[in-house]
């Protein structure tokens, strides 16, 4: 019987979430390095038992770690993240200029064929990639030394590259995007990289065809249509039919579109799912009514899930990693809140259950759909 | 060679997976801020980067050293350090400093 694994990365520990096919019933595990941030854990799509762990901490900085046994055990793997030569600088939130400054690594993607290759998205702003299993990690330097990195400015959290998407046929093919300078893509492996952020509006942005500068919070694609892309950006829901080279929005009945998670259904490439969160500071469900929206039209049409979440007094964020599927015949959907609760949908969205209520605040939720 | 007693703050201690926080560090010549570091970092790799940056070798900024009840944190690091911890009588403390939640 399958099973699946939950991986929860929290500001103060990993979890791991485990039950069989049903999912009705779930085991925790942890805390896994307790008291430590861990901004993401993902395992390899090619042996699911090898799991990357981004660990750090405000005092002792980036940590890496790696399990091989499905996360029963883990042990630490290089933490040297060096910028290629002279790092130069991006741009402050004032405007002025500053320095590259390696602070953390936001998000992992394991290689879609090699358990030992894994990219790594870090702040400020940057792509490495290790194929030695973590041993040591080198700068895909083509991305940052893109002739528009000295006007890159961080978002509110920083700026991070956040999302890695590889492409399943095309293994040249890399998305990445980063708050607040936009959507890039490598089509030769991570040498060079074009801005696709065509089609993208951002208020404060006098320019509406500006190359960078958007606040791209996520982006989403299905493996059997790589080349459609899904996004969250701060404000709109954004989608592209091919590979990022022209946007359109489908935000369309949204109650609001800003929001961090965007997902895509495992099995049917046009259904995607959301989180709106009021903003532009509250950064909270609509009238504490905590609510999941699903389109089965690939955007523009949009419906309410809310049957088993929260219907009032709830004011917690889904942040931008915290939604994940796992791939059963019905399609699990997963996400965590800054509450602390991971809910759960073993049927794609139509009912929700908390599989855990009182973690620390999650930055992270990925699943693995084992044999 | 001198066996010099230090003190780990407790997640560099489950990190180095010791059992007691106070380690043992083998440093030959002078007895320094640096050569304690780079003995620290010998026994246990793991612990690169999270007393003092990569590459840099500067200090982190919420890490602080303390050696017979003074402050070392903003002193050379190759000033020598005081005999009663170069003879192994006095810990080198190695500090997270308080803050955050």
């Amino acid at each position: 019987m399958s099973a699946v694994r939950v991986l929860v990365g929290t500001r103060k520990g990993a979890f791991i979430l485990s039950s069989d096919g049903a999912r009705r019933s779930w085991e925790v595990s942890g805390p896994h390095f307790a008291g430590w941030e861990i901004y993401h854990l993902k395992g390899s799509p090619v042996d699911p038992d090898r799991i990357y762990v981004s660990q750090g901490s405000g005092w002792f900085g980036q940590q890496m770690q790696r399990s091989d046994d499905g996360g029963r055990t883990f042990n630490p793997i290089g933490n040297a993240f060096q910028y290629d030569g002279v790092p130069g600088t991006h741009q402050t939130f004032d405007g002025t200029p500053h320095p590259w400054e390696f602070k953390r690594v936001w998000h992992l993607e394991p290689s879609l064929s090699d358990p030992d290759t894994v990219y790594a998205g870090v702040q400020d702003a940057a792509m490495f990639r290790t194929t030695d299993g973590g041993a040591s990690w080198h700068e895909l330097s083509g991305l940052r030394t893109h002739g528009s990195g000295y006007r890159w400015q961080p978002g509110a959290g920083g700026l991070c590259l956040h999302t890695i998407l590889l492409h399943p046929s095309n293994p040249g093919r890399i998305v990445i995007a980063i708050s607040a300078a936009g959507a890039f893509r490598s089509d030769d492996g991570g040498t060079t990289w074009k801005a696709i952020n065509k089609g993208l509006v951002s208020d404060g942005i006098p320019d509406p065809d500006a190359e960078v500068g958007h606040c791209v919070h996520h982006i989403a694609s299905h493996r059997s249509r790589p080349d459609v892309l899904f996004m969250q950006k701060h404000w709109h829901v954004m989608r592209s039919d091919n590979g990022g080279d022209v946007w359109t929005k489908v935000s369309g009945n949204l109650p609001t579109d800003f929001g961090f998670a965007i997902d895509v259904h495992a099995h049917e490439p046009e259904t995607i799912y959301v989180v709106p969160i009021k903003s532009d500071s509250e950064h909270f469900p609509l009238d504490g009514k905590l609510r999941v929206y699903r389109s089965r039209t690939g955007g523009h049409e949009w419906e309410p899930l809310a049957k088993g979440l929260p219907e009032k007094d709830c004011y917690v964020n889904v942040l931008r990693d915290a939604m994940a599927v796992d791939t059963l015949d019905a399609c699990g959907i997963y996400f965590g809140t800054t509450g602390g609760q991971v809910y759960a949908s073993p049927d794609g969205g139509d009912s929700w259950s908390a599989i855990v209520r009182d973690l620390p605040p999650v930055l992270s939720v990925e699943v693995q759909t084992l044999p | 060679m001198a066996e010099i007693s230090v003190v780990l703050p407790q997640h560099l201690q489950t990190l180095a997976r010791v059992p007691s926080r106070e380690v043992s560090i083998a440093v030959e010549g002078v007895v320094t801020v640096r050569a304690i570091l780079d003995g620290i970092e010998a026994r246990f790799p793991q612990l690169r980067g999270t007393i003092r940056d990569h590459g840099t070798n500067k200090r982190r900024p919420f890490v602080r050293f303390f050696a017979c009840e003074e402050d070392w944190s903003h002193a050379s690091p190759d000033d020598p350090l005081p005999a009663a911890v170069a003879e192994g009588r006095e810990a080198f403390l190695v500090v997270g400093a308080m803050a955050g939640g």
